[in-house]
């Protein structure tokens, strides 16, 4: 069953379109790689799925289930998070808030979830500690405990292993094959073609010509083996 | 001693105290949250609005100035925050013209048309706060008590959702929090909050009342809730030390408060150091 489609949509914000005709879908299960030069229009994808931004064209359809605000949400990390004095469990707490509504205060079932997502990422021991003191991989963590407790659907992940060191990042990609292999469908905006294709079911390459289907016929096209001969763009 | 219980006979002191810390609490509560969404200014710059508004309102004549200052201070705040992060450095920019536009236009409407004698006086206690906090009338008094618990009410409240939307706008706002709304709540909160404490430190102090404590507490503590309940006792202790150190001592009781404040950040950034 598709939870995502999107169809002949077009990216951009008022005078300045930088993708246009972008079709593709997401089944339950999938993981999607979203892979491009920088520029390209990842992050206005990213945005304009999460409904942050509006599509300057085409539409976005959720069904199976599935809505907007359920999408489980991995941002990449800001300034102002670097010296933020909250403690782990506040910040995955805070997931809950999408199933709040304007209740004000966290009963049981939210602590509870809370709980488990942080023991689901092995971070439970962590849950005192102060988030700008952790390594890159344990924060990273902290934000994805955080995405898993406003969704039990679809991940979606900007660059989840940027700046981290090859050891945190080879667990990060574990954890989240982990993840979907569990069922929860993942979409993750990536600069590592290699792992990409190592990991992901599908691929979307966008900017410069598009391509979406699966890894394998990625690997084989040539735009695919284009993009594999360069690395990938770094960066 | 026996002059503090002395002093404590008389009714505009023991008003003086009360409106004092309540207001002291409440500046410190969003003080966190307006540092780390780097807001400091914020504070300043609606304090310039609120100055222009008083010099407006005395040069109309009215008697309770109240009724005009705050919804302009409002209206200013909700101005300057709307936007959110796209607009940080145009929303600096603006602050900054806001706030010295408003301080220019206060000060020459105080001079052509003012009908006071003590000019510079007035001037002096608008900015600084001298001696308005124990001048307070009974209604006055009511109205700071009332917009205190208002103001810790709705920030009880809403903390949860605060602290969601201060840590990751982006996040929140994906998950279907109403992150423009807040912003606008913290907007009118701020708004109301500085022009209470504009009679307990003037206006060009109270930046220091919003931030100091929250900064006090960062030094320290490691998670949200035990900043801001650190920032609001903090808060609370220099304000009555600053204000009971005036009235012994003679000195402005704005100042004094603030360099409580000061002196209260040096201890807890030691604290902090040693700590590490």
């Amino acid at each position: 069953m598709a939870q995502i489609i999107c169809d002949n949509l077009t990216l951009g914000y008022e005078n300045t379109r930088l993708l246009t005709g972008l079709s593709f879908q997401v089944n339950a299960g999938d993981y999607l790689c979203i892979v491009g030069e920088n520029g390209s229009g990842k992050s206005t994808l990213v945005r304009t799925l999460l409904g942050l931004q509006p599509p300057a064209g085409g539409t976005i359809r959720f069904s199976d289930g599935l809505s907007a605000r359920e999408i489980g949400y991995l941002p990449q990390q800001t300034e102002v998070q670097r010296d933020f004095p909250a403690s782990v469990r506040e910040i995955v707490l805070s997931g809950c808030q999408s199933r709040m509504g304007l209740r004000p205060f966290y009963q049981k079932e939210e602590r509870a979830l809370a709980e488990s997502n942080m023991e689901k990422l092995g971070i439970q021991t962590l849950a005192e500690r102060c988030y700008r003191e952790l390594s890159g991989g344990q924060q990273q963590r902290v934000l994805l405990a955080r995405a898993l407790c406003a969704t039990r659907k679809l991940l979606l992940l900007d660059e989840p292993v940027s700046g981290l060191d090859p050891f945190a990042t080879n667990e990060m990609y574990h954890l989240i094959a982990g993840l979907n292999d569990e069922g929860i469908s993942i979409i993750m905006v990536s600069h590592d073609i290699d792992a990409a294709l190592r990991y992901a079911s599908h691929i979307l390459h966008i900017g410069g010509s598009t391509f979406f289907g699966t890894a394998a016929d990625y690997a084989a096209s040539p735009i695919g083996r284009r993009y594999l001969e360069l690395g990938g763009s770094r960066g | 001693m026996n002059t503090i219980i002395l002093y404590l006979q008389y009714p505009f002191v023991r008003y003086a105290l009360i409106v004092g810390t309540l207001i002291a609490l409440c500046s410190s509560l969003l003080g966190v949250t307006l540092v780390l969404k780097r807001l400091s200014f914020i504070g300043d710059g609606l304090s310039h609005v609120a100055f222009g508004g008083i010099a407006i309102a005395s040069v109309l004549n009215l008697t309770d100035q109240m009724l005009l200052v705050l919804p302009v201070t409002v209206l200013s705040a909700i101005l300057l925050l709307r936007g959110g992060r796209n607009r940080r450095i145009k929303g600096d920019a603006a602050i900054a013209m806001l706030s010295v536009g408003a301080l220019a236009i206060g000060y020459l409407l105080m001079n052509l048309f003012s009908t006071s004698t003590n000019l510079s006086g007035d001037v002096c206690s608008t900015l600084f706060g001298s001696t308005s906090i124990l001048t307070l009338t009974k209604t006055e008094v009511w109205l700071c008590v009332v917009l205190s618990v208002v103001v810790l009410a709705v920030f009880v409240l809403f903390y949860n959702k605060l602290f969601a939307v201060t840590f990751d706008e982006s996040f929140a706002q994906a998950t279907g929090l109403p992150t423009a709304r807040y912003n606008l709540l913290i907007a009118v909160v701020i708004a109301v909050i500085i022009v209470l404490a504009m009679n307990l430190v003037g206006s060009l102090l109270i930046s220091a009342l919003v931030i100091f404590p929250a900064l006090s507490a960062m030094r320290v503590f490691k998670s949200f809730r035990s900043v801001t309940v650190c920032a609001g006792i903090l808060s609370l202790v220099c304000a009555l030390a600053g204000m009971l150190i005036s009235i012994l001592a003679g000195t402005p009781v704005g100042s004094t408060i603030v360099a409580a404040d000061i002196l209260a950040f040096a201890v807890f950034s030691l604290l902090g150091h040693r700590k590490a």
